[in-house]
């Protein structure tokens, strides 16, 4: 929860605040999130499909014992998404009580960064970027996203 | 979760009242089989006295004020003040009940029946005043009078009974015959007289006035007349006539014991019409037990999980690199695989709980009970140890408690009835657990009137349920029951008979993947079996695969497998196919479309069907893609990370470390019928042939 906090207001009021980040790609872009909610990264396995999901929800995997939803990315951004391979990487991350995994390309980067340097994402993006990116990470002349992920899951999801 | 220090104390001693209470009534009931020593009335003591002074530490005042009228009386008793005699102990049980009731009030937060806490408060007080009982009753002097008829009686036309009816008018009077001396029916002299009468009489009459009621036989009769000193209760042997102030009621062969017609004056509440009996070897043997998280068990439960599905997937690779199977490496992963699964066992035995803890409310449920009937019942309970997943302990008790209901309401007979019938007026519950084939099963036996067959039949044929004319077997009968809207009790009682009978435990029984059933003898009792898996944590299903997905189908729903035919197949209309079914329609559901993992439907005739029954009652008949066969999953929820899925009942971890779906075949069901299929042509066992007009 105080996760969640931090994020909401960091951009404008924890200027001096020193944050890590886990940075990964999908399709061309770069985004990142905390490091706090990452709780694993591990290889790309089969997922079984679940009836009447969204295409976003590959399916589920299975998590030492635990039955983990798998969100692709690339498809929950509305970027080009390709057929998942060995190469994928799911980074498996806790949003309040649930764990779920993250369909990616590839990690790239842990980054220390100062809160100082997250810019606002411009008012021009579409909704479905602006719902979730926060802001925007100039790094060696990349421009990595930071992203929030408390509705990632279908909005059910929330309402249960 | 909650962060209020006080809060998680006050749950520990709710925890703690729980076992206190237990403790309680375990001790009350050995006492009242008269099995006690000091030290367990030093324990029912301690009991109360802790949930006392805890109560107090949380200002419960009500349970305070309570547990102490509760513990001055019980107080007595330890002291010896206050002798544990039957009606005492009664009361002392009732007491625990109320308790319990304001334990339970104080957790939840919601008022207890203040009425019945005063009530048994003021019968407490009345107790105390009352004290001796037994002396008060007994100021009147006895008399007793020892009668024996001479055939010279008989002759002279005199008649014994109307003697003793004249001689009870004189007083509280109690009879016992002595039979002893009647010969072999062959000896028998039909003008003898072979009866000697044991009278005593509590009256305030002289010798004289006895002596004159039996004036005109003193030549013809021996007579004797004793005042007695006795202060004890008189003792009625089995076997003899006993008087009531009503009259005379004779019983010579069975070993009826009838409660004494002199009840204690100070007795407001009903004759004790429940005794309770406990194992015959009492598991009592107290081990050293530590609280734990559930949430860390069930941790620990998926971790070993996936340790043997992580073993398995191990194997598999030893053998794909072609390693000998005698080489230490292959000798080393089958010790590691013997060890994987004690782990496993381990785990899950940590779960396990004995049914005691459900046993153990049954006592209470029965005593109220009998009270509410007017019945009398003794309660027997066997294989309280055995164990079960906890899963399944939390899920028992509703089912169990109807049946026990059940059992008195409409099993036992009315005492007069029993006797009438040759019993004892005492009904026999008989609550028993056993394992059999890595199943629990649950039996409640009553010694009652078994099932009326021709009410159960008639019942049916008034509700529609089966043909007026149909060929039934005593079995398909006594099953009836189970169909919804079955309650036989001529009346409706407010215990059992609210027309929401049997099929409801069949239902929740059902929903367990447990199975019921009836054993019925008439006159002779009836045995309901109910049959559960150990634990809710696994499940047997059937694995399937539909539109290139691997599914499980619980077996508890299936009812049978089957290779369609393309001429049974109809078109309701054009989403709906039925299949004929034996007369009957069910209707086809294609799992793959249901589910849209596929557009098409599935040629019926390269499929293969299952006719599953889902909630209910409800029928249908699935169609999927092939059967890979029986397996026992472990059951792992959906929305723990997600949501939950219409259609997926849960999902679970296939030997491969990959996910599969478990079918909720109810869902499914319903999804087939909610279309326009009338629900009535698939309802059930019994269900006349639709009225379809096959020319689509």
């Amino acid at each position: 929860m105080a996760e969640s906090n931090a994020k909401s207001s960091n951009i404008d009021n924890d200027v001096a605040a020193r944050r890590e980040l886990i940075a990964f790609r999908v399709g061309r872009q770069e985004f990142c999130i905390d490091v706090m909610m990452v709780r694993e990264i591990r290889g790309w396995s089969a997922a079984t499909a679940l009836p009447r999901a969204p295409l976003y929800v590959r399916g589920v995997i299975n998590l030492r014992g635990a039955v983990l939803p798998i969100i692709d990315l690339a498809r929950r951004l509305g970027l080009p998404s390709t057929e998942p391979s060995a190469r994928n990487v799911i980074i498996v991350i806790q949003v309040a009580h649930q764990q779920m995994g993250l369909l990616v390309d590839a990690v790239s980067d842990i980054l220390t960064i100062d809160g100082r340097q997250i810019q606002p994402s411009p008012d021009v993006a579409s909704d479905l970027v602006r719902s979730f990116v926060k802001g925007l990470l100039p790094v060696e002349g990349r421009m990595i996203s930071l992203i929030a992920l408390d509705h990632v899951l279908p909005d059910e999801a929330q309402a249960a | 979760m909650t962060t209020d220090p006080m809060a998680a104390i006050r749950e520990t001693f709710f925890q703690e009242c729980e076992e206190q209470l237990a403790a309680l009534e375990g001790g009350l009931i050995l006492m009242e089989t008269g099995a006690a020593d000091s030290e367990t009335v030093n324990a029912v003591f301690r009991a109360v006295h802790s949930i006392k002074g805890g109560a107090g530490i949380f200002a419960l005042d009500a349970l305070v004020r309570f547990a102490h009228v509760f513990e001055t009386s019980l107080d007595q008793v330890r002291a010896g003040a206050l002798a544990p005699a039957p009606h005492v102990l009664n009361m002392l049980l009732r007491a625990a009940d109320v308790l319990a009731d304001l334990v339970r009030a104080a957790r939840s937060g919601k008022p207890a029946d203040e009425q019945r806490i005063a009530a048994l408060v003021a019968e407490f007080a009345h107790l105390g005043d009352a004290q001796p009982p037994p002396k008060k009753a007994r100021i009147m002097p006895r008399w007793e009078i020892s009668f024996t008829a001479l055939p010279a009686l008989y002759a002279k036309a005199n008649e014994t009974v109307l003697l003793l009816r004249e001689l009870q008018l004189l007083g509280e009077m109690h009879v016992s015959l002595d039979a002893s001396r009647l010969p072999e029916l062959g000896m028998l002299d039909p003008e003898g007289a072979y009866f000697t009468w044991n009278i005593t009489l509590e009256s305030a009459c002289s010798a004289r006035d006895i002596h004159d009621v039996f004036e005109f036989v003193t030549e013809d009769c021996t007579l004797e007349i004793d005042e007695s000193e006795s202060e004890l209760e008189p003792e009625l042997q089995p076997g003899s006539v006993i008087t009531g102030a009503n009259g005379f009621s004779f019983e010579f062969f069975a070993p009826v014991e009838t409660e004494t017609a002199a009840a204690p004056e100070t007795e407001p509440a009903p004759p004790i019409a429940a005794s309770i009996e406990p194992s015959p070897k009492p598991e009592a043997s107290v081990n050293a037990t530590i609280r734990v998280d559930l949430d860390r068990v069930d941790r620990m439960i998926d971790l070993v999980g996936e340790l043997v599905i992580n073993e398995a997937m191990l194997s598999q690779r030893v053998l794909e690199a072609g390693i000998n199977r005698a080489s230490g490496v292959a000798m080393a992963l089958e010790a590691l695989e013997h060890l994987t699964r004690e782990i496993q066992d381990s785990v899950m035995a940590i779960r396990a709980q004995p049914v005691r803890s459900v046993f153990q409310r049954m006592p209470r449920l029965v005593r109220e009970v009998a009270a509410q009937t007017g019945k009398q019942v003794r309660l027997i309970t066997e294989g309280e140890g055995t164990e079960v997943d906890k899963t399944v302990i939390e899920r028992i008790a509703d089912p169990l408690t109807h049946m026990i209901r059940n059992a008195i309401d409409h099993g036992l007979e009315t005492p007069e009835k029993r006797l009438a019938s040759c019993k004892p007026a005492e009904g026999l519950v008989r609550l028993s657990a056993l394992h059999r084939s890595g199943r629990i099963v649950l039996e409640v036996a009553d010694d009652g009137g078994g099932i009326n067959r021709a009410r159960v039949r008639q019942k049916a044929v008034e509700n529609g349920v089966i043909a007026a004319d149909a060929a039934l077997s005593e079995d398909e009968i006594d099953n009836l029951i189970f169909l919804p809207g079955f309650s036989t009790a001529s009346t409706v009682s407010d215990i059992s008979g609210r027309g929401v009978g049997m099929d409801v435990v069949r239902q929740s029984v059902a929903a367990l993947g447990g199975r019921i059933s009836i054993a019925s003898r008439p006159g002779l009792g009836s045995v309901f079996t109910l049959s559960l898996p150990l634990t809710l944590a696994v499940l047997d299903g059937m694995v399937v695969s539909t539109g290139g997905h691997t599914l499980i189908i619980p077996l508890s729903a299936i009812v049978e497998t089957l290779k369609p035919k393309l001429a049974d197949i109809f078109a309701l209309d054009r989403k709906i196919n039925v299949i004929r079914l034996r007369g009957g329609y069910v209707p086809l559901v294609d799992v793959a479309e249901s589910l849209g993992y596929r557009e098409h439907r599935a040629t019926p005739e390269q499929a293969v069907a299952l006719l599953v029954e889902g909630e209910g009652g409800m029928r249908a008949v699935l169609i999927v893609d092939a059967i890979h066969g029986q397996r026992q999953v472990v059951i792992k929820s959906l929305e723990a990370n997600y949501r939950a899925v219409p259609g997926i009942a849960a999902a679970t971890v296939m030997g491969d470390g990959r996910v599969a779906l478990i079918l909720d075949v109810d869902v499914v069901i319903k999804s087939a019928s909610s279309d326009g299929v009338r629900q009535e042509t698939v309802k059930g066992l019994y269900a006349p042939a639709m009225e379809l007009i096959e020319h689509g």
